[in-house]
């Protein structure tokens, strides 16, 4: 199954418009990764386009620099505007919406958009929910069974009943039954969760700070681009959600592996997108990691999941996934450049990538090359 | 009928009375020495319940001021919170407030209301009379416990005015997570928070060494383990988890103390420290925590299913041993509330099975207690609609349990309101419910007067309402993605926050029948007979008279062995 997926990612990696700029991604960004412990390190985004921008806390600066970065852009090609974001997609459903359907939906998990996400709603709304539901109604339905059926009215001699073998028996192995079903897809989406990223994933390392998130990009010169939340007003003027919108995003490719990395610089943070059923907390000192494939392109909105101080609430998550052609436009615009843009096609995966695992991913590297 | 009058001249001399064993039964101290220096199981269990339900009224008005605030998006209310706190007027402070909030919330009703109501209160009350001992094996320690719990709900209480960072107040979260715990919070707050875990835990631990001592080496003559009560049974467990797990707390938060002021670097990556070995650590502590608030409500439903169905406990031995059960998982299961801190594969699996595992003696218990009504003649008491209450809303509590227990999903609902959702289901409706039900079934017998079951009845169907109507709209909040402890949302996440909010109200009307039912029947109830539930009711607590004398078993009931466990009664009523 593991290697299926890493197929299909494979392909869909390959079939992504305009991979040819993009396949050759190489290991070189791996050596520098691992910088643990060392959050908001100075000589990366010195040479940035964001720099340190906004004021931490700076509740009313946030849309200033926007502007600025948008101007950035249209000296070089492909100049990036901020993507429209989707009703109902990639972020909460407002049940007082009056579309049709938004009562239901807001009553439900959001739609997914990794391939982890799906197998992992499946997995609560077919197996989870009913078996949940069925439990909880049989035991309302004993209990009124009970209450109308042996009332003192109805039945005013008590049985002395205190044992039945049998019955005891069978309410402690159905149990263990109904577990070991739930177990097998719930082992089966762990494993799954963890399964490394390849060698050429696009790694981005977002770092959470009191009370605002930084998104860096090792593999393509190591920028740090610093995320704000929008006030209510300027998020509404761009019709983006209030209390969700930012002013810079992480913008990262859809439909290819990313590494995400995440660490915190003064307490812990989470990294948090639920439509892409993806949490992971930003501890200081640790560099946790885990490998995400957004399916399409799209905004994606989260919020910071770890209790962190006073802003903990003000410190939104946007993901903004863009074919990986315009991901390399930003990433142009942004003053990076796209790894191995300089050097003809590297090709064979060089040996050991610094965090593969015995599963890394040879089968999925040379499936992306030949499109390039 | 054997007895052990000897062994009672020196308690008797103690008191300063006669030896005349009929005669001293009744003669209470003054009132300041019965009261502050007590050393009587009955009255310190009265002021444990006393003082449950004062920080219960503290830790609900937080709570109620958390619902209006979220009621809409935006801050509405907090403001003016933190100036009334001595803080600020600034954006920051007011946000601070709320997470101040959140936090004596959490603290004040998992240690100031649940735990001192089922062990303190009822588990006093209740565990010497129902094995036929005069009083608590430590009584003077038993008041020491008591009055450390009020010191360290005090403690709390200031923590809240005194600078803690941001603004007044320890706004850590009850789980005073490092490193916002240490160099995140700046000021004497989160010391007197603390503090206040120190002398509550310190409380605790005595009171759990007292309960041990007591239960094996006071029952009276014939009651083996296993004929004790269930409900003796649940203390003991409980204050087995107790002994063992609040120690680690108390380690834990001492290493907060030392990295905030010794310069140590337990919890601080910079000096070689890990902030997740904290999360070890409490939540080694905080898992067998979540069972401590519920197995003495276990206890309770166990003997008021019983008692009101007519009917023997079904499958007595497997209720108890299933308690050991949940009592021994419950320290192998702590890191299902870590699951995205970065654990590895292995490490989520384990969990993930080990979690699931606890749902197989829940659901002895859920079934057995269903059994116990089967083939009963059962009566609609007050104390048994609570119960019935429970077992329902306990078991929908208990199988988003299961959902949240898959190390995968718990990716997208860890740190949401499904959690609130869930932990409110076990916990605001579980241990409330069964502490709500053992209230109704043991005021008789505390206070001598019967309450009304009319008011009782409205109390439970209108609390019933309001806590699903609070509740149950939370597993939409987060299963839409919206997280815990924020005091701002977008605005999608509102029409269920309002509904929430609704329920709220109707949750705090409620509790006037409560306390009105408490008032009538301290003021014109009905005198309660010994035994004011019939014949199903045969733990020894009501072969006394109601209220129990001062002092009671000086001459200690017998359980022949023809009894089984079944009947908890001496040989001769």
């Amino acid at each position: 199954m593991g290697q299926n997926t890493r197929m299909k990612k494979a392909i869909l990696a390959a079939l992504a418009a305009g991979l040819a700029a993009f396949a050759p991604m190489t290991v070189m960004a791996q050596g520098a990764a691992p910088a643990v412990a060392a959050p908001a390190t100075t000589a990366a985004e010195a040479g940035t386009v964001e720099g340190a921008q906004t004021a931490p806390g700076a509740e009313a600066l946030p849309g200033n620099k926007t502007p600025a970065e948008a101007a950035a852009a249209p000296a070089g090609e492909g100049a990036y505007t901020p993507m429209k974001p989707t009703k109902g997609k990639g972020m909460p459903t407002n049940p007082e919406s009056g579309e049709p359907g938004a009562m239901l939906k807001s009553i439900q998990f959001q739609d997914q958009y990794s391939d982890n996400g799906q197998y992992a709603l499946w997995m609560h709304d077919v197996i989870l929910m009913p078996v949940i539901t069925a439990i909880s109604l049989l035991v309302l339905g004993l209990l009124l069974y009970v209450a109308m059926r042996f009332n003192r009215r109805r039945n005013p001699v008590p049985s002395k009943t205190t044992h039945n073998t049998l019955i005891e028996v069978v309410w402690t192995i159905v149990p263990v039954i109904i577990l070991v079903i739930i177990a097998v897809p719930s082992i089966t989406l762990l494993a799954r969760q963890y399964e490394t990223a390849p060698a050429n994933a696009v790694t981005i390392k977002a770092t959470g700070y009191q009370w605002y998130w930084g998104y860096s990009y090792p593999d393509h010169g190591g920028f740090e681009v610093v995320s704000n939340m929008l006030d209510d007003a300027e998020a509404l003027k761009r019709g983006e959600p209030a209390k969700l919108a930012v002013d810079n995003r992480m913008v990262v490719p859809a439909g290819v592996p990313l590494r995400i990395q995440t660490t915190g610089s003064d307490v812990i943070h989470a990294f948090a997108v639920p439509s892409l059923w993806f949490k992971m907390d930003a501890v200081p000192g640790r560099l946790n990691e885990k490998m995400l494939t957004i399916k399409e392109p799209g905004v994606y909105y989260g919020q910071c999941s770890e209790l962190c101080g006073a802003r903990h609430a003000y410190m939104p998550i946007v993901v903004e996934a863009l074919p990986p052609a315009q991901f390399a436009a930003w990433i142009k615009a942004q003053g990076g450049q796209m790894p191995g843009a300089a050097a003809a096609q590297v090709t064979a995966p060089t040996g050991a990538p610094a965090e593969a695992g015995p599963s890394t991913t040879p089968a999925a590297a040379p499936e992306a090359k030949p499109a390039a | 009928m054997a007895t052990t009058a000897e062994g009672f001249d020196a308690h008797g001399t103690e008191h300063g009375h006669g030896h005349d064993a009929h005669d001293h039964a009744d003669h209470k101290p003054a009132f300041f020495a019965r009261w502050f220096m007590s050393t009587n199981h009955k009255d310190i269990g009265t002021m444990y319940l006393i003082f449950a339900i004062i920080a219960g009224i503290v830790g609900g008005a937080i709570s109620g001021i958390m619902r209006v605030e979220l009621a809409e998006p935006g801050i509405q209310y907090l403001q003016w919170w933190a100036q009334f706190m001595g803080g600020g007027n600034d954006l920051n402070t007011a946000l601070h407030m709320w997470n101040v909030f959140i936090t004596a919330h959490g603290l004040i009703m998992v240690f100031f209301m649940v735990m001192p109501a089922m062990i303190g209160g009822f588990g006093n009350w209740f565990v010497p009379l129902m094995i036929g001992a005069p009083d608590m094996a430590f009584p003077r320690m038993n008041n020491v416990s008591f009055w450390l719990t009020v010191a360290g709900f005090f403690s709390l209480l200031f923590s809240m005015f005194v600078p803690g960072g941001t603004g007044p107040g320890a706004g850590t979260g009850w789980t005073v997570y490092a490193p916002l715990s240490t160099s995140g919070s700046v000021g004497p707050a989160v010391d007197f928070a603390i503090f206040s875990l120190h002398l509550a835990g310190a409380g605790s631990i005595l009171g759990a060494t007292n309960f041990i001592t007591t239960i094996f080496n006071m029952r009276a003559p014939g009651m083996t383990l296993h004929k004790m009560p269930l409900f003796v049974w649940s203390v003991l467990v409980t204050a087995f988890l107790l002994l063992l797990a609040l120690p680690v707390l108390a380690a834990a938060i001492t290493m907060l103390l030392s990295d905030r002021y010794f310069g140590s670097t337990f919890f601080l990556a910079a000096g070689g420290g890990d902030p997740v070995l904290y999360q070890h650590l409490f939540w080694f502590f905080g898992h067998p925590e979540v069972y401590i608030m519920i197995l003495p409500g276990f206890g309770m439903i166990s003997q008021i299913v019983a008692t009101f169905s007519k009917k023997p406990v079904f499958g007595y031995l497997g209720m108890a041993y299933a308690m050991v059960a949940i009592g021994v998982v419950g320290f192998i299961v702590w890191a299902h509330h870590m699951y995205t801190t970065g654990l590895d594969v292995n490490t989520k699996m384990y969990f993930t099975a080990a979690t699931m595992v606890i749902a197989v003696p829940t659901g002895v218990k859920i079934f057995s207690w269903i059994a116990t009504m089967w083939g009963g003649s059962v009566e609609f008491k007050s104390p048994m609609v609570w119960a019935m209450g429970f077992i329902f809303l306990f078991t929908v509590g208990g199988v988003t349990g299961v959902v949240l227990a898959n190390g995968g999903i718990d990716d997208n609902l860890h740190d949401t309101y499904y959690v609130v959702a869930h932990f409110h289901y076990v916990l605001s409706m579980g241990a409330v419910f069964s502490l709500f039900a053992g209230f109704y079934y043991w005021f008789p017998k505390m206070s001598g007067r019967m309450h009304s079951e009319l008011l009782s009845h409205l109390h439970f169907w209108t609390f019933f309402i309001g806590v699903n109507v609070i509740f149950f709209p939370q597993h939409f909040l987060g299963m839409q993605g919206m997280p815990r402890r924020y005091p701002d949302y977008a605005e999608a996440f509102h029409f269920w926050h309002q509904i929430s909010t609704y329920g709220y109200f109707i949750m705090a009307g409620s509790m006037i029948f409560f306390f009105v039912n408490i008032g009538y029947a301290l003021f014109a109830g009905k005198k309660a007979p010994a035994n004011p539930w019939g014949e199903g009711a045969t733990t020894l607590e009501w072969t006394l008279p109601s209220p129990p004398p001062y002092h009671q078993f000086e001459t200690l009931p017998v359980i022949t062995d023809a009894h089984d466990y079944h009947d908890h009664r001496p040989a001769t009523a």
